[in-house]
């Protein structure tokens, strides 16, 4: 859809205002950094403040841990498949390291696990690199440029913006971890933007103090994932891929091992076992379970299956009480409602306004205080009203072009270019219409810096994980971690699984059976069962005319 | 099916045909919604509901139109009367190779894919593109070597098969294309050298003892530390330095 005529009347108001504040911007003249005084103030707006949207967990071992309804939601609840009707000695499948999940950090695994000699089994749910990696646009942050720049300065910015609760074991070794990370990536023949003698093109983020950005024009993630996936696919020999198969629960050893895991086909409704020495979650995140109704630019499967299973396995999760809202997402127009925009836009320079053209926050805030203080501007009256009665904010891209030359945005972020060009929107001539949208799991579960968790053989990495970027994540360190996290898990579970060698210990759901009895005891459940695997968008009238269908949790 | 009694007069409800049947959708919606308004729920034929994937390409015909029309089912918004079907997956073999001994040279790709030559510059894969990416024009800049104008022509390439599935040559163009510039990427980009510099400086260690002093230090003082940062300047050039803040530059 076009702006219609009402927006385009509000839209002269931002053009009002451009030339005086393109002037601003060409002499650094910025709207202040908050004081950390000033971030807690503002943070009152943030969704995760909202108590009445969150309940103390029932069940499991972070019994009494208040997070999201929507969280508790999926962790209360009962398996899919009754343990009784699993044959256990015979596994469809037998591997040294299953890698649960195929997005940047399960690949990432799968490939490194590869080189160190194990034979590797990866299953995803959808396709291979059917992700969040996927959908990630700004960059991927690393401390390159060391005449001004430093694993030292990384680090702060990462405590900064995670409000100094992150595990600083976890942040060391992402910090430090990240240039040989890009490095890798580089050699795979990412192609990254740089300048013609190789140097690395860095820009801002939020958050960071130094340019630390680096990127493959506006759709770095994607850029990542399709050369890691070329990767993966080149080596038929060691990594096997397995899609429309999701995990949905871990089996055990008689030993108290983690020895692999329940699949189900998607497509023949059948499940199977798969019998593995190592197993990495790497399941990304959440954005489906729609916390607290918010929109979301996540991936189709973004459902929490990795920490469901886990959980039932006795594996703690942490910092799941925040959750991250990008600031810019579409509202406007409605079709591309939750789609992320990335934070690009504003390194470039393009600057956050309200009704009246005004800017009222530095546009490099963290995530969650920039997200804040555009839901308060909403809240003060001073929102764009968009036809469907919701209220946005503009993101005034055509700056861009005005200061570094015509053609700019249509260069830099062809992805979005387009995108808006499909619905008669040309974004290098008329601002766009954004508010927050649920974007990132901050938390997950809890691993070490060799991304171990307390249950032997499980390891985790990338979006699935907590604690490296506390509450709160950076724009550009996820597509980091997945990289170094998932590298980690991959050498970290190769090195057990061959250690461990051949085991006679016999496989066992018993844990999946505790927690069932749990969940029926404390009435915690009431009749849910999960992992959800995909959100259900089908509508209730035809739900009720679907009269010989069934639906096993939202898989109909 | 959704039948009229559902229709709310606030909402405008046109015809579409999903795969070749009829139903009645609310007008803004995009393919992919109007499919789920309908009553199907995917399993395939959906990915990231955001343009990038691949996951979703559509093909569909308007009546009066002899034309071929495709879109991805979560970008495109419906028209009346339009009849579509999803195309989530098409068969094209990968070559398999190995990006790190290879020189970078287009015989390395005739090899890989020497049916890259059946092509016959009918252009209907860059027609049928969702991405507007110039198809034919990247398979031609191989056929004469460029690998370079390959990579860059083909960047915005999502992976979808939409080309492959009405290649007469029978090419799989964009698994070609990624070869492209796995090469370009990896073999005639010049490496960058502070990143290099960067990953000997802390294989050296010159960093351990900094970062392992912040791992111990209290947050109240870590947050002095981090008030005190010096900032880039959001338009300064590559070459900016801090003026005072160098104690964590090695």
């Amino acid at each position: 859809m076009p702006y219609p005529p009402e927006l385009k009347e509000l839209i002269k108001v931002v053009e009002q205002t451009r030339s005086e504040r393109v002037g601003r911007k060409e002499h650094d003249i910025e709207v202040p950094f908050m004081s950390l005084e000033e971030r807690g103030q503002i943070l009152k707006y943030h969704p995760d403040y909202n108590e009445d949207g969150k309940r103390a967990l029932r069940v499991g071992p972070n019994k009494g841990y208040r997070i999201a309804h929507e969280f508790a939601d999926v962790l209360e609840a009962a398996s899919r498949v009754d343990p009784d009707k699993i044959d256990l000695t015979k596994p469809a499948y037998e591997t040294d390291l299953l890698v649960i999940g195929a997005g940047g950090a399960g690949t990432s695994a799968a490939l490194i696990a590869s080189e160190r000699g194990a034979k590797v089994l990866m299953t995803t749910k959808l396709r291979h690199g059917d992700a969040n990696t996927m959908m990630a646009e700004g960059g991927i942050q690393a401390a390159t440029q060391h005449h001004k720049d430093s694993p030292y300065y990384h680090y702060l910015d990462v405590m900064g913006g995670g409000h100094f609760t992150n595990t600083p074991e976890l942040v060391e070794t992402l910090v430090t971890k990240a240039p040989s990370a890009i490095k890798w990536l580089e050699e795979l023949g990412t192609n990254f933007s740089k300048d013609t003698d190789g140097t690395l093109m860095t820009i801002h983020g939020g958050g960071t103090s130094r340019k630390r950005m680096h990127s493959a024009a506006d759709i770095t993630g994607a850029e990542i994932m399709r050369t890691l996936r070329d990767e993966a696919r080149n080596r038929p020999g060691t990594i096997t891929v397995l899609e429309f198969r999701p995990a949905v629960e871990l089996v055990l050893d008689a030993e108290g091992r983690c020895a692999g895991a329940v699949l189900y086909n998607l497509e023949t409704e059948e499940y199977f076992l798969v019998k593995a020495k190592a197993v990495v979650i790497a399941t990304g995140g959440s954005g489906r379970l729609h916390i607290q109704k918010f929109m979301t630019t996540n991936h189709y499967g973004a459902t929490a299956d990795g920490i469901v299973m886990a959980y039932r396995a006795g594996v703690e999760v942490c910092f799941l009480h925040t959750v991250q809202y990008h600031p810019t997402g579409v509202i406007f127009p409605e079709q591309a409602e939750g789609i992320l925009i990335t934070e690009k836009f504003r390194g470039a320079g393009a600057h956050i306004l309200n009704v009246k053209g005004e800017q009222f926050v530095n546009e490099r805030e963290p995530r969650d205080v920039e997200a804040s203080a555009l839901i308060r501007e909403v809240h003060r009256g001073l929102g764009v009203p968009t036809p469907t009665g919701k209220f946005g904010i503009w993101l005034d891209s055509p700056m861009i072009d005005q200061m570094v030359g015509p053609g700019t945005v249509e260069k830099e972020f062809p992805g979005k270019f387009i995108l808006y060009k499909r619905f008669g929107i040309d974004i290098s001539k008329e601002p766009m219409l954004i508010y927050p949208t649920l974007h990132y799991q901050n938390g997950g579960l809890k691993i070490d810096k060799t991304t171990k968790t307390s249950l032997p053989g499980l390891y985790v990495a990338g979006e699935a994980a907590g604690g490296i970027h506390g509450e709160n994540r950076l724009m550009g360190n996820s597509l980091l971690d997945i990289v170094v996290f998932g590298r980690i898990a991959g050498e970290h579970a190769a090195a057990y699984a061959k250690a461990l060698g051949e085991t006679k210990a016999p496989l066992q759901l018993d844990h999946v059976r505790r927690y069932n009895k749990e969940v029926l005891e404390t009435k915690a459940g009431e009749g849910r069962i999960a992992p959800m695997l995909l959100p259900d968008y089908t509508l209730a009238q035809v739900k009720d005319r679907q009269l010989t269908s069934h639906y096993h949790g939202t898989l109909r | 099916m959704n039948e009229s009694t559902l229709k709310t007069p606030m909402i405008k409800m046109i015809p579409i045909f999903i795969m070749g049947q009829k139903y009645e959708v609310p007008a803004e919606l995009t393919i992919m919604k109007a499919m789920e308004y309908a009553g199907y729920k995917f399993i395939r034929g959906c990915g990231c509901r955001g343009g990038i994937c691949g996951a979703c390409s559509t093909v569909y015909r308007k009546p009066g139109d002899y034309k071929i029309h495709t879109g991805l089912a979560c970008q495109t918004v419906i028209e009346p009367e339009m009849y579509l079907t999803q195309l989530p997956f098409y068969p094209a073999l990968k070559a398999t190779y190995d990006v790190s001994t290879m020189q970078g040279i287009a015989t390395e790709i005739f090899e890989a894919y020497p049916e890259l030559f059946r092509c016959v510059a009918c252009n209907a894969c860059t027609k049928v593109c969702p991405m507007d990416v110039k198809v034919m024009d990247y398979i031609a800049y191989l056929k004469r070597g460029d690998i370079e104008a390959a990579a860059r022509a083909s960047f915005d390439c999502i992976q979808c098969g939409l080309c492959a599935s009405r290649c007469m040559g029978e090419l799989p163009q964009y698994h070609i294309a990624q070869m492209a510039r796995r090469l370009w990427g990896a073999k005639l980009t010049p490496r960058a050298q502070h990143l290099a510099e960067m990953v000997l400086k802390i294989e050296q260690g010159l960093f351990g003892e900094l970062i392992a002093k912040l791992e111990t230090t209290d947050t109240a003082e870590l947050k002095k530390l981090y008030n005190a940062r010096e900032m880039e300047p959001a338009m300064s050039r590559n070459e900016w330095k801090p003026s005072k803040d160098n104690v964590g530059l090695r």
